[in-house]
């Protein structure tokens, strides 16, 4: 779902592979320390009192300090040398997870807000490029190259899978690569606290084959779909009446606002309210009156409408595969 | 050898008589006004150590809200809002309120008798510095219990701390806490360092300073270096916020940089740990000598490894950016310095390993805390060196990984010892032992809890929980560890409630204290416990770092100090050669009023920075008040010289004078 140890790229594979040589560095060196503190305590415990109840402070024999002072000489020297193995070994990682950039790699400009992402699939076409939001979808084995900005706070992009966070400083735009190396579906989420909802500030994240990326990004190229029945077509004449327009957009409508998520195909996500509840009609209704009510501090207004045009809406929204 | 729990008589044995004048001398005026104008280092010290205590313990309660709030997923014990402010009240107290000043009042206390004098170098001001400490505190918890509490972490990072995305003054009072909380670690710093550079006694040669005295003083170099970086970057942040100041400094709409105040902030955070770590291994240092009946091992090696920590200390701060948009390069040089670290921290835990293999140990309650210092902080130590290293902190970095590893360094590193010194240091405080069984609990409980809470968390942390979450999704699947962090939780607080009851009960029928209960090595067992106002009748002289071990029948000691006037005796840096006699000033009640001025102006400019000229005239006409003629000090050069009156090895450093 969402964890360092299970990668499914090549970046946090290597880090994973760090990580077990530190660990059992680490382990190793735990275990030694704590045996030789027991054995240090235990072998002349409370051997300091004579029968007058007079204590004895013992002066250190030379010969003993001498050879002490020998032992841990050599520990410091065994300490120096391990510290500069594992900074070798972290050197060859950094560099493997800091590898030059594929020309070709796939781009994705992701945006932070609060307390969402914005994610946005360039094309050197600008008509090509497809914005949505919370959702990531990247194919196997193709390296993809994250342009990371933010334009609030610091947000951290972290989806641990596939790679180290990077953070999203406000003026200063960075970027960040992977290549995946095993479909799944994914979890991330912001590491950096950004605010009331940091908690909820999550996305979802699929890997799949090369084919179903490009079907997938096919149809999400598209505009939103016309609707069908009757109670669609009254859904989105709600949304475009409503206040909805202010802040979203729906590609091949006149709402083109982006101060909230792009809604062109928000019946295809998974998840709503960044990464927090399933794409169900329940959470879908609830989420549109009275967002704060589920997700306190979450920005989107509440709207009164009535249960036919919520209904409608919901039709609507549920139609934009 | 033999050494005595009893005090050893000292050469030139004043009588009952003399010794009541000199208590009444050095004795601050009695009533609340009297307690109001002490500017004894012991009722200065004390009340860092309780007001930090206290300040500990309602941290505590926050964090015990928040490990309920996360017991289970999506639990509503706390609103959003609310648990951000608890997180942010609980880091900044811990840090700022507690852990600081605790240290240095600890060292307030312990250090004028360690190194054998009768007070501070500058006991007006070392008053003033606990006002300003305190009127910190309250600033900080009267904001937040009025629901105006710091929301945005205990480092505030721009710009969710700016004046766009934090309106209202939450921010401002966490950025002007900081500024009177530093002022107050200022002043103890440089009130160590002068008393321990310039007041030791004679005989007490660098080379021959107690450990615990070191850490101190290597830790007052490193606050002084330290604390001006988050005055400044605090005092920039409160500018930016300030309606009628309105500077840009990191705004980057108008060319200020976010990332500036990470360096500046963390310029002064990662030294911070030191700072709160180097004394707690000064406690460590002197427990471990006395308790293993030898002198420490390696003491030139310990007091350089100090002094080397404090150094590098400095040179690592960016490995709490590694996730930020930085050049690859100086990530490496981070690196290797984060990982340099290790090096004398290990040192230290060599040598006092090998004080207790060479030694006798007596297993007492002291030590036994030490034990779970060394076991709880190496772990944290080790998991450090993990962060150091820039992919595998990428993963790690702002998860709970991190949060368990600096719980590691902090509490294991930290509080362990100060429970430690608690126990060892509570006979010369108060005059009675605490508890030694109910001391055995304490130590189980707050072990087994505190790694049944926080060992869980690294694995949380691996498994993608990031910090400073109010709930998490049930599929997340980090239910069950955080409920076993809650249980641990419980623990800790059943631990720390063991403790308090301790100290309650042993103050009014503990076993009463010799003046040398464990047989310790150092100067302050010399005197009764508790230690007469006036610490040192005649002031003592040292021949070598254990000065009670092989002290010879009677103490050699300095007489011809005034005992009409509250005289201290100055000694030279390097080698604690006799100088001259140096007269304190008297108790005073203008150390409370500028902590009154400065805590006014330091709450007025959370609405206006008008306050900071108005301040300023304030403060003037109380330091004009505090530096009238006739309350200055004076210096004694050549008028009388004090005397050393020492038997044998000590004649030689007596024709010196």
């Amino acid at each position: 779902m969402q964890s360092a140890l299970s990668p499914a790229a090549a970046e946090a594979a290597h880090i994973y592979h760090l990580w077990r040589v530190f660990l059992c560095v680490m382990v190793a060196i735990y275990v030694l320390v704590a045996i030789v503190l027991f054995i240090a305590i235990l072998r002349n415990r409370n051997r300091a009192t004579d029968e007058t109840g007079m204590e004895l402070i013992a002066e250190p024999k030379q010969a003993s300090e001498r050879r002490a002072t020998h032992v841990v000489s050599t520990l410091v020297i065994v300490t120096v040398l391990i510290l500069f193995a594992l900074l070798i070994a972290d050197f060859f990682t950094g560099n493997a997870i800091y590898a030059t950039p594929d020309p070709n790699a796939l781009s994705i400009k992701i945006t932070g807000h609060q307390w969402w992402w914005e994610v946005e699939y360039q094309d050197p076409q600008p008509s090509e490029v497809m914005t949505t939001a919370n959702e990531i979808h990247v194919p196997v084995g193709k390296p993809v190259k994250l342009e990371l900005q933010s334009t609030d706070v610091i947000h951290s992009f972290w989806v641990p899978n596939i790679n180290g966070k990077k953070d999203l400083v406000p003026g200063h735009p960075t970027t960040t690569w992977f290549t995946g190396n095993r479909a799944g579906e994914f979890r991330g989420q912001c590491a950096e606290y950004c605010g009331e909802q940091h908690a909820h500030m999550r996305m979802v994240f699929v890997a799949q084959s090369r084919d179903a990326f490009g079907d997938w990004l096919k149809a999400q190229k598209k505009s939103a779909a016309e609707p069908r029945t009757e109670s669609q077509r009254r859904g989105r004449e709600v949304f475009l009446a409503a206040q909805c327009v202010m802040c979203h957009t729906i590609q091949g409508t006149n709402a083109r606002a982006r101060l909230g998520p792009d809604l062109t195909h928000i019946g295809s996500r998974i998840m709503i309210g960044a990464g927090e509840f399933p794409n169900t009609r329940g959470y879908l209704a609830g989420w549109i009156s009275n967002a704060s009510a589920l997700k306190p501090g979450a920005r989107m207004p509440p709207n009164q409408l009535s249960s036919d045009d919520l209904n409608a809406l919901l039709d609507y929204l549920e139609s934009l595969k | 050898m033999k050494v005595s729990h009893q005090a050893i008589p000292t050469l030139a044995a004043p009588d009952e008589a003399a010794r009541k004048a000199m208590q009444s001398l050095w004795t601050r005026p009695p009533g609340l006004i009297g307690w109001l104008c002490s500017t004894n280092h012991k009722d200065i010290g004390r009340r860092y150590i309780v007001t930090a205590f206290i300040f500990f313990g309602l941290a505590g309660l926050l964090a015990a809200a928040m490990r309920i709030q996360l017991a289970f997923p999506e639990n509503h014990f706390l609103s959003p809002d609310l648990y951000n402010q608890f997180f942010t009240v609980h880091g900044t107290t811990m840090m700022f309120l507690f852990a600081v000043p605790i240290m240095e009042g600890i060292g307030l206390y312990l250090v004028p008798l360690m190194v054998g004098t009768r007070n501070v170098a500058f006991p007006r001001l070392n008053a003033f510095g606990y006002f300003a400490y305190l009127a910190g505190g309250l600033l900080l918890w009267g904001g937040f219990l009025v629901n105006a509490g710091a929301d945005a972490g205990w480092f505030a990072y721009v710009p969710l701390s700016g004046p766009q995305f934090s309106p209202g003054h939450r921010v401002d009072i966490w950025a002007d806490m900081i500024t009177l909380t530093e002022i107050s670690a200022l002043v103890g710093a440089v009130e160590i360092i002068a008393t321990v550079l310039k007041q030791r006694a004679p005989g007490m040669s660098l080379n021959r300073i107690p450990v615990f005295v070191w850490a101190e003083v290597v830790t007052a170099f490193m606050i002084i270096f330290a604390m001006p970086a988050v005055m400044v970057v605090t005092a920039y942040l409160a500018m930016d916020r300030l309606a009628n100041v309105n500077t840009h400094f990191f705004n980057p709409a108008e060319g200020g940089d976010a990332l500036l105040y990470q360096h500046l902030f963390w310029f002064f955070g990662h030294p911070e740990v030191y700072i709160i770590f180097l004394p707690a291994t000064g406690f460590v240092s002197t427990i471990i000598e006395t308790f293993s009946g030898r002198r420490i091992f390696g003491y030139t090696a310990i007091v350089l490894s100090l002094i080397a920590t404090a150094f590098i200390g400095f040179g690592l701060w960016v490995h709490h950016m590694f996730a930020t948009p930085l050049p690859l390069l100086g990530r490496t040089f981070f690196s290797a310095s984060s990982m340099m670290i290790a090096i004398p921290s290990g040192i230290q835990i060599f040598c006092w390993i090998t004080t207790l293999w060479t030694g006798r140990p007596r297993m007492q309650v002291p030590l036994l805390f030490v034990c779970g210092f060394i076991l709880v902080f190496v772990l944290g130590g080790l998991t450090g060196v993990m962060l150091a290293s820039v992919p595998l902190d990428l993963q790690m970095h702002d998860t709970y990984f991190v949060v368990a590893h600096f719980h590691y360094v902090l509490i294991g590193g930290a509080v362990f010892p100060l429970f430690a010194a608690f126990y060892y240091w509570f006979p010369k405080w108060t005059g009675r032992m605490l508890n030694e069984s109910l001391g055995k609990w304490n130590v189980l409980t707050l072990f087994v809890g505190f790694n049944l809470t926080f060992f869980p968390m690294h694995i949380l942390g691996l498994h993608g929980m990031p910090r400073r979450v109010y709930t998490y999704l049930a599929e997340t699947g980090w239910g069950n560890l955080n409920l076993l962090a809650t249980i641990g939780a419980g623990v800790i607080a059943v631990s720390v409630v063991l403790f308090i009851i301790n100290v309650l009960v042993s103050l009014r029928r503990g076993a009463v204290a010799d003046a040398n209960p464990w047989l310790a090595p150092t100067l302050e067992w010399a005197v009764t416990s508790p230690p007469p106002a006036y610490n040192f009748y005649h002031p003592p002289s040292v021949a070598d770092g254990q000065p009670l071990w092989h002290a010879p029948e009677q103490r050699p000691v300095v007489v011809g100090l005034s005992t009409e006037k509250r005289e201290v005796l100055n000694t030279t840096i390097i080698d604690a050669v006799p100088e001259h006699r140096y007269e304190l000033a008297t108790d005073s009640i203008w150390p409370l009023l500028l902590g009154i001025v400065v805590g006014l102006t330091m709450t007025f400019v959370i609405f206006t920075a008008w306050a900071i000229p108005a301040g300023m005239f304030f403060s003037l006409v109380v330091l004009y008040a505090w530096f009238w003629r006739g309350n200055e000090p004076k210096f004694i050069v050549e008028a009388a010289k004090p005397k050393v009156e020492m038997s044998q090895p000590e004649a030689a450093l007596a024709a010196q004078t």
